[in-house]
């Protein structure tokens, strides 16, 4: 059966070859099928492996599965590295994840898509089934140097799908950013799989993770550093979060796909999958937690007050990912990984949901020209909603149970981590109601024009929001804790992958009470937005903080300031003064000087015979004295030298 | 007779061919100078070759040693010849065109 695992990545890679080549000749359907039959035979696979992981016989702690080996990718006398791919609970989960989610996603493209030419129709699914071809690469791949390909592939390919609209300037710069700021984090991946080949030989997650004794503590400690590093490049957390918010400048299913089912989720993947060499640094642990808990608190208060539909869902996002990491900082690897998972769920369905509200707004996305959504776009609006409550983590949606675990486990590292991250839940609900209440609630305020053609979605986008919805609902039975009279399903699926769970131990009842507080607060919340913002949405100019935070606490203006304008003046001086008048001097000297001499020495043609044969007489003069003396200079040019 | 003799008269028929090529602009005297000049070395070969004939004959009445340079003369002289030739086809029809044998009038030839 693992033995299969090479098709899963296999049939993106051919939907991109053969999309990406004839999309020139084939018909529109014809895109839309090979993209979306690409993505459902890999999820078919997918399953079955999940299935065979599922009934595979538990492996004993300290052991990994074997991995499948395509063919040896580099081999250097002893040094060398495989093309692996490995399958276990941890990686079959998330092909689950990006397959099943991805092609929902692609389905749901097909119809919102539709209106662009056949020829850049194939080039976005091209695009789309590359990307998720390098997120299954950076999962499936068997050590690090894979998962590094993959990494760059997703990098690669969340640049050109958010310059998909490659001719508005804007729309290449935002992927420029993104692309820029995820090569930074890059930079430290890389750094981390070198110092691991310097020090241990191997890259290959078995061995590593076996003989990480041979470790000293300071390499452990650089070695997880620099992966977050990439994580946070990845995964959009402080300081290299700005790039996500841009990214939104794709087209809204990509959004979806980036920041749902692939890309932004890699940082957890890869340090839930590092989680042995991370357990072991307990120093890195407190940084990754920290700058998690930062994240989730500063993108969750910028979210309060976008009007951009998409924007709020970004820093929802970015938000989000810092709950998971704070799960990753706190050892709660299981909490993480399954917050990836409710929130892919709930996530694309967010942006799917407001892709179908753009889409019926004809491409207004500010949320101040919209309300009263919630009579003209039913499924649209009830999806939506269900969506909201997932992210608020209201039970017994699937929200709440994820983040519930992380809060849990946070708590039982620091009350004060704890108190923070049900602050930003609040903030949370509250954002994320403020923005269903001002779109589906009140009454209308766009154009004349809009509300005569609102419209529901056609079928291939309600469905997947359909589908997703169902999942954002029920999605966090798998992982209910036994305090609610559960036995937590994806813990013990995991535990294979996952070895070193810190356990957290808080009494019962305060857990229950813990529980009691956040569903309180986002309850609380959720009121005071719905009531605030359903009658008199915000069309004032915000001032005050609620400037500051509409500007997103001016990190992009300081970012200007700080690194990007220095960086461009020196390359002004570089250009201007180096360039121009150094070495373009130089060469142009060079010219200008034989130019120069060659005019000066016309001069000596003069056409007048005399002067030639004087010049030769005199020659031969000196000839004639050089060569009678010869002798005599002969000892003065020893005498010098 | 010296041979330092014949050295010193070559030598001063050359320079006065030197000196003539240099300042007459007469094309016509300018070849004559160099006839001059070719003279001056034709005397120069001749007084070498008797030199050393002279020389090889004391030693060896059979020996034709030496006369090389007279032969050279020979070559010189149809050289010097077939180059007078040319030279004066060149200069008539210089004349013919411009009227005069100055040789600084052909100086615009380097435009």
């Amino acid at each position: 059966m693992t033995n299969l695992v090479f098709l899963v990545p296999l049939f993106p890679l051919l939907g991109f070859l053969i999309n990406g080549l004839f999309r020139k000749q084939l018909s529109k359907p014809a895109i839309g099928v090979i993209g979306c039959g690409a993505l459902l035979a890999s999820f078919v696979v997918s399953v079955m492996l999940f299935a065979n992981q599922l009934h595979a016989p538990k492996l004993a702690s300290g052991t990994y599965p074997s991995t499948s080996v395509l063919f040896s990718f580099i081999n250097i006398s002893s040094f060398k590295i495989q093309f692996a791919f490995l399958v276990d609970a941890l990686s079959s989960l998330f092909l689950l994840i990006i397959t099943g989610i991805g092609f929902l996603i692609h389905v749901y493209s097909t119809s919102y898509m539709h209106d662009e030419p056949t020829e850049h129709y194939g080039r976005y699914f091209a695009y789309l089934n590359l990307f998720v071809f390098s997120m299954l690469l950076l999962v499936l791949g068997g050590n690090y140097v894979i998962m590094f390909i993959g990494w760059e592939g997703v990098g690669l390919c969340s640049y050109l799908l958010i310059g998909f609209w490659f001719k508005n300037n804007n729309y290449s710069n935002a992927a420029k950013k993104a692309f820029v700021m995820n090569r930074i984090g890059d930079l430290g991946f890389l750094l981390a799989v070198f110092w691991l080949l310097a020090k241990v030989g191997t890259v290959e997650y078995s061995e590593v993770f076996t003989r990480v004794s041979q470790l000293s503590k300071v390499d452990i400690g650089a070695i997880t550093l620099l992966l977050f590093v990439g994580a946070a490049g990845k995964s959009a957390q402080i300081p290299l979060y700005t790039w996500l918010p841009d990214a939104m400048a794709g087209p809204t299913p990509v959004s979806a796909l980036i920041h749902a089912a692939t890309m932004v989720t890699a940082g957890i993947y890869m340090i839930a999958r590092s989680n042995v060499l991370y357990s072991l640094a307990p120093c890195t642990q407190h940084i990754v937690a920290i700058i998690g808990l930062a994240t989730a608190l500063f993108a969750a208060t910028i979210a309060i007050k976008q009007n951009d539909i998409k924007k709020v869902l970004a820093y929802s996002t970015v938000s989000q990912l810092g709950y998971m990491f704070l799960g990753l900082g706190v050892g709660a690897y299981t909490g993480a990984v399954f917050h990836v998972m409710t929130h892919a769920f709930f996530k694309a369905l967010l942006f799917l949901g407001a892709g179908s509200v753009i889409h019926a707004m004809h491409h207004e996305q500010d949320i101040r020209k919209m309300g009263g959504l919630r009579k003209k776009l039913r499924v649209t609006h009830f999806t939506f909603l269900m969506g909201c409550l997932a992210i608020s983590g209201i039970p017994p949606f699937s929200g709440f149970f994820s983040k519930d675990e992380i809060l849990a486990a946070a708590y039982a590292h620091s009350p004060i981590y704890w108190g923070i991250g049900v602050v930003t839940a609040g903030l949370t609900a509250f954002y994320m109601f403020r923005l269903y209440a001002t779109t589906f609630l009140g009454t209308f305020r766009g154009t004349h024009d809009q509300e005569h053609h609102l419209h529901e979605s056609p079928k291939a986008m309600t469905i997947p929001l359909i589908i997703l919805a169902i999942l954002s609902v029920i999605g966090g039975a798998v992982g209910v804790p036994e305090i609610l009279w559960g036995d937590h399903h994806l813990h013990s699926f995991l535990s294979g992958s996952i070895t070193t769970e810190q356990a957290h131990h808080i009494e019962h009842s305060t857990e229950y009470l813990l529980m009691g507080v956040s569903v309180a607060i986002a309850a609380l919340a959720i009121l005071f937005a719905v009531n605030r913002f359903s009658k008199k949405p915000e069309l004032e100019e915000a001032t005050g903080l609620g400037k500051v935070l509409q500007n997103k606490w001016y990190v992009d203006e300081i970012y200007d300031a700080v690194i990007v304008n220095p960086l461009l003046k020196l390359a002004d001086v570089l250009k201007n003064i180096i360039e121009k008048s150094g070495i373009d001097g130089i060469v142009n000297g060079v010219g200008r000087f034989v130019h120069y001499a060659s005019r000066q020495l016309r001069l000596l043609q003069s056409g007048l015979v005399g002067s030639y044969i004087l010049v030769i007489v005199l020659s031969i003069v000196v000839l004639f004295l050089v060569f009678w003396n010869q002798t005599i200079i002969l000892q003065f040019v020893q005498k010098i030298f | 007779m010296p041979i330092q003799y014949y050295i010193t008269l070559a030598a001063c028929l050359f320079c006065i061919g030197i000196v003539g090529v240099l300042v007459r602009r007469n094309a016509i005297i300018i070849f004559m100078c160099i006839e001059l000049m070719l003279n001056a070395v034709n005397l120069l070969l001749v007084a070498f070759s008797k030199m050393y004939h002279g020389a090889a004959f004391a030693h060896d009445a059979t020996s034709t040693t030496g006369i090389d340079g007279q032969l050279f003369v020979f070559f010189i002289m149809v050289v010097a010849a077939a180059e007078v030739s040319v030279g004066l086809a060149v200069i008539v029809m210089m004349y013919r065109n411009v009227h005069s044998v100055d040789v600084n009038f052909l100086n615009r030839l380097k435009n």
